[in-house]
């Protein structure tokens, strides 16, 4: 038995330590607004906030993540940030298929968390690692400034 | 070759095409559904034709109004990201007289009689056609409910129809006089169709060229959509398979003691070839998977690899193939002529890679078939798991699903039929997920084709005979099982067949080229992505060889396209065409009219040393018609114009000995936020009939990208990715 603590709530999940947050998430636990997308930290798809940094949860084992607070798209939005950026990404109609988004936005209110006025630069170095098949790119980048600008206001 | 099963499958999907077309020869006419629970009872009853319809042209299933006022569309295109299930809905809500908010859709059921696409002829999402096809029939649903809701209340009021009007979800009449839609449901379901159902002029549209929220997002920021992958069915164990490394190849033979013993895993499934494992979770599954010593037959293609497929085109490109369009005399214009020019141009082979992987939630039962699939083509869904399983057509049922994107892949159903083929071998529901890696070394890729182009010059430089010659491998032919008696493939021709520029004496010859040592298949920008590039590329050299401007050239050879000519002349206006860049620095352009629409896009960029590319503009000018949805617009081509980009820049599918070397986005790299320049998009105001927007960009950028190397260098390359040849983005 291992104790979780994802989203604020205490969560027991019997696993092999080995297991990726990912899965264990996913798949035992039915969270799945965290994706999966290449299983090697190559998309940035399962990003999720351990102990609020951004982490790839498809390569790390469930035995690094005992017991330290786990934070995933399905609660993001009760953080400040967290809201702000989701209210960011409908009005610049940043989605379309939407798969990488989750990890996408857990990224960018990670970044907006610790920097609250990001310039072009700390955004590429902060979402380099979240790939978007759909190319979102330019609305991910005007979204992201504008709640730092909101922000800085 | 082949798998054991794929001739039946082409060929009753060969049937089932000549079928809708012959039957059809169009989207049957939509017409008003009393509200209904189910979506297979809405085209049952639609079907069955007890909706009242006089006009003997058959039955659409595009609208529910239930009795709490909800309106449901039911979408005949599936959302992948393009916006399309949106659009949609404004057009309903805007005939229909309610707001956007209001509206939910449904995916509408496998259904070839109702749901055809009267442009692909099939039930299908691809070929940038949703708004084009549904543009006519979903506004005239929704003007048919309107009209019929009207004449409810104005019967129950005892005033004529023409005294009351429609607004917000409500009728309004005379003297105070309102009702709710879903109050006069029951009694507009029961009246006959109207004869005629006028639809509003451009200019009265209050919902459609506005840039409305898209309805499909807002859970997509929080967690909350569900993707295929993302489904939880009870009793449901997840499911992955290995399939042979080798397209054509065979299982022989698994151990699978080692694999059984990882916790978790619940059964291993035996398919001609590949092995399945199911278990708790994904992650044991991948254990399970790497845990089976299995034994392949690699079949007849294991000793193919790049280089002698790119020889056997390349010496394909020679040969005369079959002639897809003649005009004029090319050999008279040969002999007139004051020069020629000769360029060949090769296209790589391209995976698709959603970053949705291949995924798939199939029941089977002893008398029936579910899926749960996201899925560009339901009807083949459906046919596949009834080839599969033995079960009649009408007992495979198939919940569409958004798509987490799909860019062609999903045009096909392999993933499905090996999903219903675990299925059957199990008594529980499974899901299957593919890994990264599964995903892209079984894709159905973009096929290689070279384009080998000959222009006979006046003493100018201008082309007086065009001929050229397109060899690849058929997807058409793969798709629906042959080709048509001209051995044409019309997609592999298309662009060089009705090129924008006049071209007198013009010949076009298709050399097919097979066999493909890999699948190929759709590939977002199709046919027009392929010929494009080609056509820009070439009329580019052809300018430059005449020591012409490239905009001025072109224009000069468009005169009979006045949009195409709008498009690239505010093009040039827009990124100051004729302001002299500094050495080091170059302007390329492309200029398209393809699937409905006319765009013309501009690279500029600067070389960093001889092989750094510092992308400092991408521009885009698009007059598709009528916008829809102008945000949609522009979102779709920033977005495809960055897809090309990528692909542009980075990425080729590689095959050694019969198998794909590329397996996971570490050495199938896309393009990142830190390398993606801004988009720049204008949209020319348009009531023209929309066109499509979700391919266009990403047919443009690729020629308009080497035509800005070409500008800023000196080198001309003939072959993407420019990777190949080592230039990278700075």
């Amino acid at each position: 038995m291992q104790t979780l603590i994802i989203n604020g709530q205490s969560q027991q999940v019997d696993v092999a330590a080995d297991m990726p947050l990912l899965w264990v998430l996913r798949d035992v636990l039915g969270l799945t607004g965290t994706k999966y997308g290449c299983g090697i930290a190559q998309c940035g798809v399962c990003t999720v906030h351990l102990d609020g940094q951004p982490i790839r949860s498809c390569v790390t084992p469930i035995s690094a993540v005992v017991g330290r607070s786990i934070t995933t798209i399905e609660a993001i939005g009760e953080t400040a940030v967290g809201q702000a950026v989701q209210q960011a990404w409908l009005a610049h109609e940043v989605v379309q298929c939407g798969y990488c988004q989750s990890g996408q936005i857990m990224a960018a209110t990670a970044l907006l968390q610790s920097q609250p006025a990001p310039d072009d630069q700390a955004i590429d170095a902060a979402m380099a690692g979240n790939l978007c098949r759909c190319a979102t790119y330019t609305r991910i980048r005007s979204a992201i400034h504008s709640v730092g600008q909101v922000e800085e206001a | 070759m082949k798998k054991p099963n794929e001739t039946t499958v082409d060929m009753s999907r060969r049937r089932l095409l000549q079928g809708s077309g012959i039957a059809l020869g169009g989207l049957v006419l939509s017409t008003w559904l009393p509200p209904l629970v189910s979506k297979s009872a809405a085209a049952e009853a639609a079907a069955a034709g007890r909706l009242g319809d006089r006009s003997g042209e058959g039955y659409g299933a595009f609208v529910r109004v239930g009795p709490d006022g909800v309106v449901t569309v039911i979408s005949p295109k599936i959302e992948m990201g393009q916006g399309a299930q949106t659009g949609i809905a404004m057009m309903v809500a805007e005939e229909l007289e309610v707001p956007l908010d209001q509206v939910v859709i449904q995916e509408a059921p496998p259904n070839s009689a109702l749901y055809t696409d009267s442009l692909m002829q099939f039930q299908a999402t691809g070929g940038s056609t949703s708004t084009r096809v549904t543009w006519e029939p979903l506004r005239r649903a929704g003007a048919t409910a309107r009209i019929l809701l009207i004449q409810a209340a104005a019967l129950q009021w005892r005033v004529a129809p023409s005294l009351c009007h429609a607004q917000n979800g409500q009728v309004f009449g005379p003297n105070g006089l309102q009702a709710a839609y879903g109050d006069l449901v029951e009694a507009a379901a029961t009246l006959p169709l109207p004869d005629a159902v006028p639809l509003k002029t451009p200019e009265q549209f209050k919902l459609l060229g506005t840039p409305a929220q898209r309805l499909d997002t807002p859970a997509k920021v929080n967690g909350k959509a569900r993707f295929t992958i993302d489904l939880q069915i009870p009793g449901m164990l997840v499911a992955s398979s290995i399939t042979c490394p080798v397209y054509g190849g065979r299982l022989l033979n698994v151990d699978d003691t080692a694999a059984r013993r990882v916790p978790g895993v619940r059964d291993i499934v035996r398919l001609d070839n590949a092995v399945a494992v199911t278990a708790s979770n994904f992650w044991a599954c991948q254990q399970a998977i790497k845990a089976l010593k299995i034994e392949w037959d690699l079949g007849p293609h294991a000793a193919i690899g790049s280089a002698q497929l790119d020889q056997e085109l390349l010496a394909a490109s020679s040969r005369d193939g079959v002639v897809a369009k003649r005009t004029g005399d090319i050999e008279q214009a040969k002999q007139q002529s004051a020069s020629q020019f000769e360029a060949v141009y090769e296209q790589a082979l391209l995976s698709h890679s959603p970053l949705e992987p291949m995924s798939c939630v199939a029941h089977v039962r002893k008398d029936a078939c579910e899926l749960w699939v996201g899925t560009q083509v339901p009807v083949f869904a459906q046919q596949t798991a009834a080839q599969v399983t033995g079960l009649p057509v009408e007992k495979i049922q198939v919940h569409n699903q958004l798509i987490g994107g799909a860019f062609g892949r999903r045009l096909e159903f392999d993933f499905i039929t090996q999903a219903v083929a675990i299925a059957r071998q199990v008594d529980y529901p499974i899901k299957l997920i593919w890994s990264r890696e599964e995903d892209m070394t079984h894709d159905l890729y973009r096929p290689l084709y070279a384009d080998r182009m000959q222009a006979a010059l006046d003493e100018q430089g201008r082309p007086l005979g065009w001929e050229h010659r397109i060899a690849g491998a058929s997807i058409l032919a793969r798709y629906v099982g042959s080709l048509p008696p001209n051995g044409v493939d019309s997609d592999a021709v298309e662009v060089a067949v009705d090129p924008i520029y006049s071209l007198p004496h013009l010949q076009v010859r298709y050399i097919r080229q097979e066999p493909s040592v890999v699948p190929v298949s759709w590939w977002r920008g199709v046919g027009p992505l392929r010929g494009t590039y080609a056509l820009e590329c070439f009329i580019d050299e052809l300018a430059h060889n005449a020591k012409a401007d490239p905009v001025a050239y072109r224009l000069e050879l468009m005169a009979e396209q006045p949009r195409a000519q709008a498009v690239l002349r505010l093009l040039a206006e827009k990124c100051d065409w004729n302001q002299p860049l500094p050495a080091g620095q170059g302007r390329g352009v492309a200029v398209s009219a393809v699937f409905g629409s006319y765009v013309a896009s501009l690279v500029e960029l600067e070389m960093q040393g001889d092989l750094g590319v510092r992308i400092k503009r991408l521009v885009s000018v698009v007059d598709c018609g009528f916008a829809t949805n102008p945000t949609s617009v522009k979102a779709q081509i920033e977005g495809g114009t960055l897809f090309g980009l990528s692909a542009s820049l980075f990425n080729e599918i590689l095959i050694e000995n019969g198998q794909v070397q590329q397996t996971n986005f570490h050495n199938y790299r896309q393009l990142r936020i830190s390398e993606a320049p801004a988009v720049e998009v204008h949209l020319m105001p348009s009531l023209e009939a929309p066109g499509g927007v979700g391919e266009a960009g990403t047919a443009l950028i690729g020629p308009a990208l080497v035509n800005a190397l070409f500008a800023a260098s000196g080198q001309r390359i003939r072959r993407l990715p420019l990777s190949r040849f080592g230039y990278y983005p700075v």
